[in-house]
This record gives C-alpha cells, structure tokens and sequence, in this order.
C-alpha cells in the first residue's frame, strides 16, 4: 500500500515570476510565497517545506529565507562533513615534530613568548614538554605524522594541511561554540543552519544539517553546537542517534504497523485539507506536507542506518560493523548522508581533552582516542574520492583548539589547551590537496607564517560552497549578523 | 481634515506594499527619508563619530556654521545640493554610496530626497524617541457600529481610507476558543463552551473575557510570554549545565501578572527590589530576572570573564526588553545607526556592574515555609542549648583541673623555627602562636622544629586562631577563613609517628579531622559550618604510639596544605605537645564527643531540613560600587576610560538628585517607567499586541531605533501606549482592551478579495491563525484528555520524554521522570535544562534561554508531525482521551462530535464527520482482527480481545483529531 506523495518537484516552476530585486522587502518575499502555495495547491507536498528549498532557491525567497539570490557564486562544494574532535587534539603528538622542543623538554619556556597569553589550568610553572612519539614525513608534500596516526599516511597528499590554526578563547564550551557559531556565547546559528537557510537542502527526505556523536559522551555546550541561533528553528541541526530510533520519536507507537500509518495519514490529511478549503491558510497545506515527509522519514532513515547494506570492502576500509555504533560508523554514514544531499554534517568524537591524569593522559588516552578515528578518518577521504564525491564534499577534520608546548605534570602527562598555533586538516571540495599551508614555530607557542584563524576558516569554507561570508546575513535586534561576525578572510591560497 | 489623511493612508498603504512616495506627495522625513538615509549613509555619514567620511554626517540637522555641511543639503535647492549630485552622479568613481559598500539607491528613493531637499529638508527626530502623547481618537464616519473601542476606531480609519470593510466577528465557538488560548493557553472547557453558547445576554463575551482575566492560568499563559524574555531555565548553561535553584521567581512572575501589579512595580521589582528600602522576601526574589544569566562552571575558567558576560548580557537584555533597541551594537564602537555611543553603552553597563555574583550562583535566599520555618527554630534552640551545656562542662573540667595542670599536661615549646614550601612568612606571637603572611601558595607544608623538653611524646595539640589580619578574621587563610589540614606528620630522628586517634571541636560535612591523620593528602580537615560563624577558634587533638625524643632533640611536624582547593592553608596557629596517657588526656574528650555527637546530629538533622527549603537566585550589590571602565572593542581585558552611570543623551534625561551620589539600578528602573521615556510603554505594549496578532504594530519588535521598521498604525501605538500609563501601566487593562476590540474579534478566514493589497494582513482587515506556543501544545493534550493537573507553581517537573536525549551533552542529566500528578503539569513547569531542553519544546520552537527571546518563530516541519503522533507521552494523552470518548455516549456520533467539542471548540461538519466516522469504521474492523496490536495500542497486556480492540479504536481516533492542524492552532 503505498501514500499519495506530494507533487512531482516540477511544480515549483510554475509559481510567478519572482520579484526582481527583492532587496529587503519583506513584503514582497511573503507576496511570492503566498503565490507560490496557492499556484502549486494542496498537492505541493514537501516543496513547501524549507527543508527542501534548495535547487531552485536563486528564484523563491519564501518566509524565513535570505532575500539576495544565493549561491553568490559558483560553488565547488555541495556538501561538508566536519570531523569535530572534542576536548582539543594535541597538534604536538600527531602533526608537528619539534626537535627544539624536544631538546629543551624539562626547560621553562622563553618568558617572553609567554607574555600576555593567558591558560585555563597552567599556574606558570610548568615545563617544555617533547612528545615522546616518533614522527616520519610522508607524501609529496612532506606533513609530519606521528606513529600514532599511521591511516593518515594513506591520504596525506589528499589533505590541504593547516598547520598555523589559531582561535580566541581557551575553554572548551565557548571554544565550541566558536568553531560552529562564529561566537564564543550561545545563541548564534552553527555553520549548518547558516547554510541550510543560504543554500536550502538537496535532501528529499532528511533533514538538511545533521549531528552525529560518537565516544563516551556527548560534546561540551550540547545543543547550542547545532542550533539555528535566530534563524528559523527549521534550520537547527538534527541529531540522529545510534540504533533503530536515529531521530527522536520516529517510530510509530508500539502495535501500528505501516498500514495502519497510511491510513492515519491518509485521515490526517484529509480533514486537513477540509479544513484548508474552509478557512484557506496556506500554513495547512504545509502541515500537510510535513506529515507526508515525516511518513517517508520513518522508512529512509532506518535505510540510512542500516549499514549492513553496504559491502564488506567498504565496512572494512572504515573499519565498521553494521549494528555497532562507532566513530566508523558515524563517518560511514556520513558520506551516505552526503550521497542523498545532506548540506552538513557534524560527527563528534570525545574526548580529547588530554591534560595528564588517571583517564585523560597522553600515554594512554591519546592513543586510544587515536586509534578510535584515525583508519576511519582516512577512509572516509578514499571513499569520498573512490566514489567521485571528494570534489564536491568538504571533510574537515580538527578540534576547538589544540594543546600547550608546556607539559601538565599529573599523574601522568598531559597538555593544557593552546589557541596559538594547531593544526586541522580539510580535504575535498576544492581545498588544494597535498600542500602545507602555516608553520609555528620551533616550540610550537605561536604560529610563524600563514595563519589561519577559526573566522578565516570559516570564510573560507562559505566561499567553497559558493557563499560570501560578509553577504551570507541575518537581521536580528536591528544589526546584520554573520556566521563570522566582523572578521575573517578567505584564505585564497588555501583552494583552487 | 478627512481629505488631508485620505492621501497620506493611501501612502501607507503604497509603503506597505513596496513602493514608493511619489514627488507630489508631502515628504515625512522619519517615514520617507530617514529610511534611505540610515540604510544607504549612516554607516559613514551617521552617529559614529569615528568612522565618519569627509566629516559630513546625514543623521542630524547640519550646524549653520558648517560650510561642508550646509553645501551637501541646500533646503529649497536639490538641484545644486552636493548630496543630490553625488548620488545621481554618473562617474561609478564620484558615485555615492561607493560601488563596493552595494548600497546604491533606486531611482525612487533619489526622488524622494529630492522631493524632500525641495520641500525645505526638515529633519525631525525619529518618532521612537518622541515623547508619547496620546493622539485623538478618530470619529469614524460611516461604519460607526463597527467600533467597540477606540482601537477600533484607528484601525477602522485605515480600511475605510481604502475602502475595505473589516471581516465578520468568528463565530462564538471561536471566539471562545481563541480568547481563551490567549488568555489561559488552555481549551475551555464543556461547561464553559455551553454556559457560554447559552448565554444570550449582550455583555456575555466581555463577562467570559472578565473571568478569563481572574483565572490564576491567567498569570501562567503570560507569564510564560515574559519568562521568555527573562530567559528563565533550571540550569546553569554552558558546558556543565548543572541545576540552579530559581523556580521561586517563576512563581513571582505568575503571582505578580494575577494580582496585577502594575508593569511600573513590576519593572522597578524585578530591576531592583533588592535596593528598595527594607525590601520583602518577594521583592528579593523578583531580581531573579537578571541572575537567569548563565554561570560557566567548566574548570579553568576565568570568573572575571563570565562575570563580564552576565553583565553585557544584563544591558543587552535590559536594553532589548523594556527599550526595543540594538543597545548591544554600542558595546564594541559607536552605534551605527542610533544615537548610542560606546561610552553611553558603559554608562549602562555602570548600574549593572556591582553585583555580588562572579560567575557563580550566589547570592541565594533561603524560603522556608512557616513549617520549615517553625522546625529550623525548634533545631536551632537544641542546638544552641546543648552548646552552652557543653562549653559549661568545658568550664567546669578546666576548674576541676588541679592549678597549673595545663602545664603539666601540655608543653607549648617555645622558639621553635618554621618554614614554608611556598614562601609564606611567618611571626611569633606573644601566646606562642605562629602568625602567617606572604604568600599564600596554592598548595604548602608548614615545617614547625619544635624544642621541646619531653622524653617522650603521646599527642600533639593543633590550636587553629583567628587574627585580625586574616581574611574574614581566618583562622584560615582562604578567602573565606577556611582552611583545608591534608595531612599532618611528626618525626622524631628517623621515626614518624602512628597516630591513633583525633578528636576536634568541630569539623566540616565531608572534612572530619580524622582525614588529617588517613595519610592520603586528596582528604582533609577543614572548618565551615552551615549555620554561624566559622570564624572561630578551633582545637585538633592528636594521639599517636608514644615516641621517644632523642637526646639531641630534632622534633618535626609538618601541616601538608594541597592545591586542591587551592590557597587553602591555617593563618594562625599554636602547637602543644604531651607525654601523657591516652586515658589522663581523654576522659574530657570522651565527655566532649557525647556532647558533640548529639550537635553533630542536630545539625545534620537542620542539614537534612535546609536542603529541603527551596532557595532562589537573587541580586545583590556590593558595598561599594566597581569601577566601570569603557572596554575597547569590548573585550573586558582591555579597560579604557572610568564612567558612571547613566542613560542615554537621546531618550528622557536622568539626573542623580545628589551630585555625589551615583545612580544606581532603582533610578534606572524609575527611569525606565517615567511617564516621559519615550519607549517602555511603546515596546510593551506592541509586544503584547504581538501576542494577538501575527505581529505587532511594529513589526521589528526588538528595535525601535532608526533601522526598525515603523509602526503601521503609529496613532494607535501611542494611544495604546499612553491609555496603559495613564491608566496605572495595568497589564489585565490593556490585556481587556485588546481582547474585547472588533479588531480581534473578527474572523481569520482568508479574504483572497485582499492577497493582492494587504498579502500579510498589516491593515487588520481580519484575525489570522496562529500555531500556539510549544507549551501550549502539550496543555491542550492535557486539558482536553483530561489529564491535566492544575496545581500552580513549586519546582519544575520531569514529564516523560524519549530515550536518547542526553545522547548528546557533555553531562548525562538525571531525569526522574515524575510520577503521580507532576506527570500531568502545564507545559511551562517542564524541567528546562540549556544544553537539551525537552524535545517537544526545541520542536516547536521554544527559545534557548541563553540569551533573552522577545519573540518566537513558528515553525511547520515534520519533526513536529513525529512528535505528535508518535511521542510517547502524548500516547498516554490519547489513551485518556479515547477513555473520556467512550466514557460519554454508546453511539458513534455523539462520541465524535464530543470529540470535536473539545479538541476545537466547535462540532464538525458533515463532511468532517463523514471522514471520521469512516476512518473509526476501518479501524474498528482492522482492530477487530488484531486484538494482539490492541493491546500493545493500549499497553495493557491483559485486556479481553473485544475491550482492546474498541479502546484501541477510540485511542486511534483520539489521535486522529490531535494531530490536527486546528489542533494546535489559535483560529
């Protein structure tokens, strides 16, 4: 038994002529879609949705989305994965090698590089610290790679490697939020809303921006990392979790089979579009839609999830097993979210937040931490690439900061956190693969050349996706915000 | 007169819907012009002195002696005037605004500035910072019988200038059912649907309205609209997120918005009741509304830093609540389109600025009830007796002691050398105590050699004392005189002692004196008390195996401070040492310990009980005031010149009434409901309208300022504006007002005849439906299954919500999902936790509550379908309803159309009815068949065959009718 679905997506096109220059009348945006839902009637199905406003946003502005045509121009990219390793992964164990660290280990740092920076745990006391990993350079571009991240060597010439990272503020939950939001305190959209609400979603029947976890816990700053801010709440991040349930309430109640769904939706429906010809708001025939859209939801998710579909070749590249919830498998089914155009996706891994201690020290944890991400991390970039998909995904991969050159001395070693000089690595969607772009310097305290700043990154990926990040706007309490507030610059260097 | 306003409404309307003045109209320079010139020239010819181009600014009158000035706009004179001419000019070069600012002007907005240079370029100030004076109400010439109110009379004038008649009053099952939900956010009930439809009499809808208003969900429904821009949540935000205690001013809200009190003492409350003189417990607990702020309890913080943010928030949301502006533009530069400067900006931020709270959740106060209160005296005059018996047996020992038995008891060795690992200094008093200053290290060990003349040594005595030059007296050196002994150790040549025992006066909950003699230095000894002072002296005993002294002395004892809590070591203390016997040192102890077994128990006891009393969140000031400094860019690192506090040079002046007095809080709460201030009355009361209405009569109702939009009926706004001040600011009043107009009266059925001229119903030609708020969903499921629990107030409830939630945070919150009728409480007392708030209310749109929300989006998305129709708490909902439907009538029809009555108010049409009973048809011949998935419908495993299957009917219909658009919806 099958449900009537919505409209064939042809029926967008017959709505009028847009209005020129919209501009900022807002009048004439809701002008067009109260045209644009009557000319297209009951049937338009999930059109209406803001979900699905995508292919054809440069030409419908409807209620809640930007009046400026958008892309602003050729995107390269369509999509973004971004590899969030929380906590702050240590730049000086995994990617950069600093002999003259090494040699001073034990040594008070150079006061002078430490005047005016300010730690969250450091009293001032600590010393140089030198990695005890081995580090080798690999690939045409040379990045060092430490032994603990031995994947990574497959996809070293894949990656653009930003080794002069550097951010605003030191403590995990605002260090969080400014990664995501551009801002330091709740309350702004994450990169995925901004990009949903610029460039809609490509995806029929998922949400456009969608959150994965994996590790023991969830990310520091919990919702506020995928909300929409002051954009509508159609554009907040959507957290599918491990397991048959990946969205919250997505299947039906105990004893209604998908039958018996059809003709609670069928019944739904049809009162509801009694309704709609009595009292004629067009805010019914979206509710029609959305209840269509969630019936289809409930079969493509558990299809998404399911990974036992995918062949063992794949499952082994990642290092994944159908039905074991993993950073793997998050990666895994990113890329299968990506296919079916999901704009963005977040994938969590705690926790890398390796002061030194019982359960966060370098000597234990990090490895442990490393081996949870790293085949998957790399497979993930040779899959994108198998499949034809790298030029137009972006995977980003990197912390909200990264750690100290100076060593907490617990009961084991650890790191506090840097926001100087670290490192990320993006790949894909038009970032130059194989090229090293910034250098700290010798001990690591603070970038030398070519540095990057969490704005700049951020500008940078907007433009990729074929969005400037000083027009990509939304006006709250009287001021046009951004995702970058008023900085950033795009790193042209960086893409091609 | 009628034929002057005809054109200037037909403007209106021609603005409303995109276009603009034509040159033969009169130019209003604040409708008109001053538009064109924020959006296109402020930003460089605007209030921001410092980036002001070529020195020319646009925003206000140019000086007479300013020759740039005075060339750019020639009054009179378009044609020669420089601003005309660069805007028009053909060289992209010469042009203004420069090409790449994008801000070019169209060939209509030129000709405006035109028209307005040639009508003599008046500039006028902007219309939000004019004082409210309350307008004439029109006469409405031809459809009189229309208007109930003067609001009516505004809105009527509009229409009827372009000839549009209003739409009919809804039908009363509507009007029923909306008033309701906007005064109560609940359905009304069957006896309240059919006492209303009976009564005939002409004043039966503004009587419903009367008792709609004296209900107490009254308070909870608005107060709910007010919690939001409070930004009230149960925990802390950020990365921790942990529980705060602040319900009680959640409860204030309501009581306050039922008694109504009037929006000027409910203003100068919330804002300062804790400076007003002799404040009450509930006037202390109305300044819960600026500690709703969020505390960072991630460790490695810097308190300052937060403390910083919660007062920027303070001003933003103090700025955006009670006067509509951007004020947070002004925290980093000049604002660019309001007269705001940055020090202005830190003038405000000046009354905020002297709050006790650093990033923490006190201050706090303590509400017992009458019965707590009654219990807490009962324990503490226990206490204080078996105290003073207690120090009397203390008296009596010591008298009892043979004369100069201290001495032979204890030794105090005189001239022994100290030394600190952290450097702290240390001075020989004249009792032989130790006195320390210097540094206070985050973690130290005092090293005492002691000279003593015993052979042999069986306790040490550890005498902890206050002194004048310790913090809060000491004895220890902690901010607050506490003060953590981790360990303490004595050595004797190569041996260390093996203690055995200890016995103190008092010790801390979790920091028993024995922690000091466990060997593991995470554990310690330390001295706060929950009730009095622990600003006291104190005294340890230690006994330890008898150790001999050797011949050449060498007697050590070290007191081990960590670093957790940091800076936590004694400021002064005194040792004594003894050769006695355990049994000739004791038997007073052993006295002493029944004595303090039986306090130790009293004051768990009151212990048990103050946890019990609910505590909230309240402001208070220090002292002295702090400085206030300008922060550059507004980072708190980077402090720049001192100011006070004060309010912005644009609005209504406020002067303190003595030169060296500073303002504080009270005087800006005063301000702010000064008949005068331009703006409280006018955001409050459009708020409110917003409430009504798909929006207010301005639409941006966060910024009043010169980039807001304006007001689509400004006449009205005012007399709405001064009506609520003159009237005594009565919420209830302007609540009556609005309610009881034609204006809402009207039907919300769609006029096509109007898509075309008022697409989003600005002109109030009708109602329009609105989606009720997130909470409001759920109490419609409540009300209507009959659920619904009604108790007003107390601490937040755990509703179920779905697995998984905390799937995703930091901290895996407990929820103790409630049982019994908390399980069944309005939406609004729903735990709210920041970082994962309750799904269904993130899923239809509740706010974060980090910040203040002044108005919410309506979304429309499938989450909510899923939620709706699968959540599992709102199956319980449609069980009960299913049992409440067949409880009613054996038939079918009644049964649906009671059904309907419910969920809408209304009864259905035939052919709603026809679906219904079509679809309940095929349910009840697919249940008949499946009595197995009955029972998992129902979740009850046991029921016979024929009683699930028809529950299960009933369940699904239930169902069907929630999960209706007009469900959940405000017609």
């Amino acid at each position: 038994m099958t449900l009537s679905t919505a409209a064939p997506s042809s029926s967008i096109k017959d709505m009028p002529d847009p209005v020129p220059s919209l501009g900022d009348d807002w009048n004439s945006r809701h002008q067009a879609r109260r045209h644009f839902l009557r000319g297209s009637g009951l049937s338009l199905g999930s059109l209406a949705l803001q979900w699905q406003l995508s292919r054809e946003q440069a030409s419908a502005a409807p209620a809640g989305q930007p009046a400026s045509p958008m892309p602003h121009h050729a995107p390269r990219a369509k999509s973004v994965i971004f590899l969030f390793m929380a906590g702050g992964p240590s730049q000086l164990d995994l990617f950069n090698d600093k002999p003259v660290l090494r040699a001073h280990h034990g040594q008070a740092p150079p006061a002078k590089a430490l005047e005016g920076k300010r730690f969250a745990f450091l009293k001032g006391t600590e010393t140089l610290l030198a990695s005890p990993r081995t580090f080798g350079r690999y690939g045409a571009c040379g990045q060092e790679i430490s032994d603990l991240l031995p994947f990574h060597r497959r996809i070293v010439d894949d990656v653009c490697w930003l080794n002069g990272m550097h951010t605003d503020v030191f403590n995990h939950g605002p260090a969080k939020l400014f990664v995501n939001t551009g801002s330091p305190q709740p309350g702004r959209p994450s990169m995925g809303s901004w990009l949903t609400y610029g460039l809609g979603s490509e995806a029929d029947d998922l949400p456009g921006f969608v959150v994965l976890q994996a590790g023991p816990r969830g990310p520091r700053a919990g919702s506020s990392l995928w909300s929409s801010g002051f954009l509508p709440t159609t554009h907040q991040g959507v957290p599918f979790r491990n397991g048959s349930e990946p969205i919250l309430n997505l299947s039906s109640p105990q004893g209604l089979t998908r039958s018996r769904e059809v003709e609670f939706i069928q019944a739904v429906n049809d009162l509801n579009r009694r309704r709609h010809a009595v009292v004629g708001d067009p805010e019914i025939s979206t509710r029609v839609a959305a209840y269509e859209m969630a019936f289809r939801m409930q079969s493509s998710a558990p299809v998404l999830m399911d990974l036992s579909q995918e062949p063992k070749s794949v499952l082994d590249l990642y290092g994944a097993t159908p039905g074991i919830p993993s950073f793997a498998s998050s990666c895994l089914l990113a890329r299968r979210m990506v296919e079916r155009g999901v704009r963005f996706v977040q994938v969590y891994h705690t926790n890398w937040d390796h002061h030194g201690g019982p359960t966060e020290n370098l000597e234990v944890h990090l490895p442990q931490v490393c081996r949870e991400v790293d085949q998957a991390s790399a497979a993930l970039v040779q899959d994108l690439k198998q499949r034809g998909l790298l030029d137009e995904t972006i995977v980003v991969w990197g912390g909200e900061f990264g750690r100290t050159p100076m060593g907490e001395i617990r009961d084991n070693t650890g790191r506090d956190h840097h926001i100087d000089a670290y490192t990320m690595w993006v790949a894909g969607g038009g970032f130059r693969p194989g090229i090293i772009h910034g250098v700290s310097d010798e001990l690591g305290l603070a970038v030398e050349k070519q540095p990057v700043h969490v704005h700049d990154l951020q500008a940078t990926l907007l433009h990729q996706l074929g969005l400037n990040h000083e027009k990509l706007t939304f006006r709250f309490q009287g001021r046009d915000f951004r995702l970058t507030d008023v900085h950033g610059k795009v790193v042209h260097e960086i893409v091609s | 007169m009628s034929n002057v306003r005809l054109p200037s409404c037909l403007l209106c309307v021609c603005l409303l819907i995109g276009s603009l003045a034509h040159a033969d109209e009169t130019i209003d320079f604040v409708r008109d012009v001053r538009p064109i010139l924020s959006n296109h020239c402020y930003r460089c010819h605007g209030p921001d002195e410092e980036k002001l181009e070529a020195g020319l600014r646009l925003d206000t009158p140019p000086p007479v002696q300013a020759e740039k000035s005075s060339s750019a706009i020639i009054p009179g004179h378009p044609d020669t005037s420089e601003v005309v001419l660069r805007v028009k000019h053909a060289d992209p070069e010469l042009r203004m605004p420069p090409v790449e600012a994008g801000r070019a002007l169209t060939p209509a907005e030129i000709a405006t500035l035109e028209s307005w240079i040639e009508q003599g370029a008046r500039y006028e100030q902007h219309w939000a910072f004019r004082p409210v004076r309350r307008p004439e109400v029109p006469g409405s010439p031809s459809q009189s019988a229309w208007v109930r109110n003067p609001i009516d009379a505004f809105v009527l004038q509009k229409l009827e200038a372009l000839r549009i008649t209003p739409a009919p009053e809804a039908d009363r099952e509507t009007l029923l059912r909306r008033v309701s939900l906007d005064l109560l956010g609940l359905p009304p009930t069957l006896e309240e649907i059919e006492a209303f439809l009976a009564d005939t009499s002409p004043q039966a809808y503004e009587q419903m309205v009367d008792r709609l208003l004296a209900s107490p969900h009254y308070g909870e429904r608005w107060g709910r609209h007010w919690l939001d821009q409070a930004r009230y949540a149960d925990t802390n935000g950020y990365t921790i997120d942990s529980e705060r205690s602040i319900w009680p001013y959640r409860d204030w809200v309501i009581q306050a918005l039922n008694e109504d009190k009037s929006f000027a003492e409910f203003t100068i409350e919330q804002l300062a009741g804790d400076l007003l003189p002799n404040p009450t417990r509930d006037q202390l607990i109305a300044t819960g509304f600026h500690r709703n702020t969020l505390v960072n309890q991630e460790g490695g913080t810097d308190a300052e830093q937060f403390r910083n943010e919660a007062v920027v928030d303070r001003v933003n949301t103090t700025g955006a609540v009670w006067l509509g502006l951007t004020v947070g533009c002004a925290q980093c530069h000049n604002h660019k389109y309001d007269p705001l400067t940055l020090r202005e900006y830190y003038q405000l931020f000046a009354f905020f600025n002297s709050g006790q709270d650093v990033n923490q959740v006190t201050p706090t106060l303590s509400l017992p009830s009458p019965e707590q209160q009654a219990q807490l005296a009962a324990l503490d005059s226990r206490l204080r007796k078996v105290r003073e018996e207690f120090k009397a047996s203390e008296q009596q020992q010591q008298s009892a002691e043979p004369s100069g038995s201290a001495s032979t008891f204890w030794e105090t060795p005189e001239g022994p050398s100290v030394h600190s690992e952290a450097g702290a200094g240390f001075e020989a008093l004249e009792d032989r105590s130790w006195l320390v200053s210097g540094n206070n290290g985050d973690s130290d060990t005092y090293t005492i050699t002691l000279a003593t003349r015993l052979e042999r040594i069986t306790a040490v005595k550890l005498e902890t004392l206050t002194h004048a030059s310790l913090p809060k007296q000491g004895p220890g050196r902690a901010g607050n005189g506490n003060f953590v002994l981790n360990e303490i150790e004595l050595r004797t040549g190569q041996e260390t002692a093996n203690w055995t025992q200890s016995r103190v006066d008092h010790s801390q909950s979790g920091y028993p004196v024995e922690h000091a003699i466990d060997g593991k230095p995470e554990t310690g000894w330390a001295i706060n008390v929950s009730q009095g002072s622990m600003n006291v002296n104190r005294s340890a005993l230690f006994l330890c195996k008898p150790m001999a002294v050797p011949a050449q002395g060498g007697v050590t004892l070290s007191l081990v401070f960590g670093d957790k809590p940091a800076g936590y070591n004694i400021g002064r203390f005194r040792i004594s040492l003894s050769d006695r016997p355990a049994d000739e040192l004791l038997p007073g102890e052993v006295e002493k310990s029944h004595y303090e077994k039986t306090i130790a128990e009293l004051e768990a006891e009151r212990k048990k009980l103050q946890a019990s009393i609910a505590s909230t969140m309240i402001m208070r000031d220090l002292p002295h005031p702090r400085e206030t400094r300008v922060l550059i860019r507004g980072d708190f690192l980077r402090p720049a010149d001192l100011v006070i506090p004060g309010t912005p040079a644009m609005l209504n002046p406020l002067e303190p009434a003595h030169d060296d007095i500073p303002l504080n809080r009270l005087d800006l709460a005063r301000w702010l409901v000064d008949r005068e201030n331009p703006l409280t009355a006018r955001v409050f009361v459009n708020r409110a309208w917003s409430h009504y209405f798909p929006r207010g009569l301005v639409e941006t109702e966060n910024d009043f300022g010169m980039q807001g939009s304006l007001p689509t009926h400004p006449e009205l706004l005012d007399w709405l504006s001064a009506e609520f001040m003159e009237s005594g600011w009565s919420m209830k009043g302007l609540h009556r007002m609005i309610v009881t107009s034609a204006t809402y009266r009207q039907s919300s059925l769609a006029r096509p005849e109007l898509e075309e001229i008022d697409p989003d119903n600005k002109l109030l030609a009708r109602q329009s439906r609105l989606r009720v708020d997130a909470e409001i969903v759920r109490d419609l499921g409540l009300s209507v299954s009959g659920l619904l629990h009604p108790r007003i107030g107390g601490p937040s409830v755990y509703p179920p919500q779905p697995d998984g939630v905390y799937d995703f945070t930091q901290r895996r919150a407990n929820w103790p999902t409630s049982t019994g009728p908390d399980r069944y409480r309005r939406g609004m007392y729903t735990f709210f936790m920041r970082s994962a708030p309750h799904p269904l209310l993130t899923t239809f749109d509740t706010p974060g509550l980090s910040t203040t929300c002044t108005s919410r989006t309506r979304s429309n998305t499938p989450l909510q379908a899923l939620t709706l129709a699968n959540d599992a708490a709102m199956q319980e909902v449609y069980r009960a309803f299913g049992a409440r439907l067949r409880e009613r009538s054996a038939s079918d029809e009644d049964r649906i159309r009671h059904g309907y009555r419910l969920c809408f108010t209304r009864l259905p049409d035939d052919e709603e009815f026809a679906l219904a009973q079509s679809y309940l048809d095929r349910l009840r011949r697919d249940f008949a068949g499946s009595p197995e998935e009955a029972r998992l419908v129902m979740a009850d495993p046991d029921a016979k065959p024929e009683v699930a299957s028809e529950s299960a009917t009933w369940v699904m219909l239930a169902r069907l009718l929630m999960n209706l658009d007009e469900f959940i919806t405000r017609e």
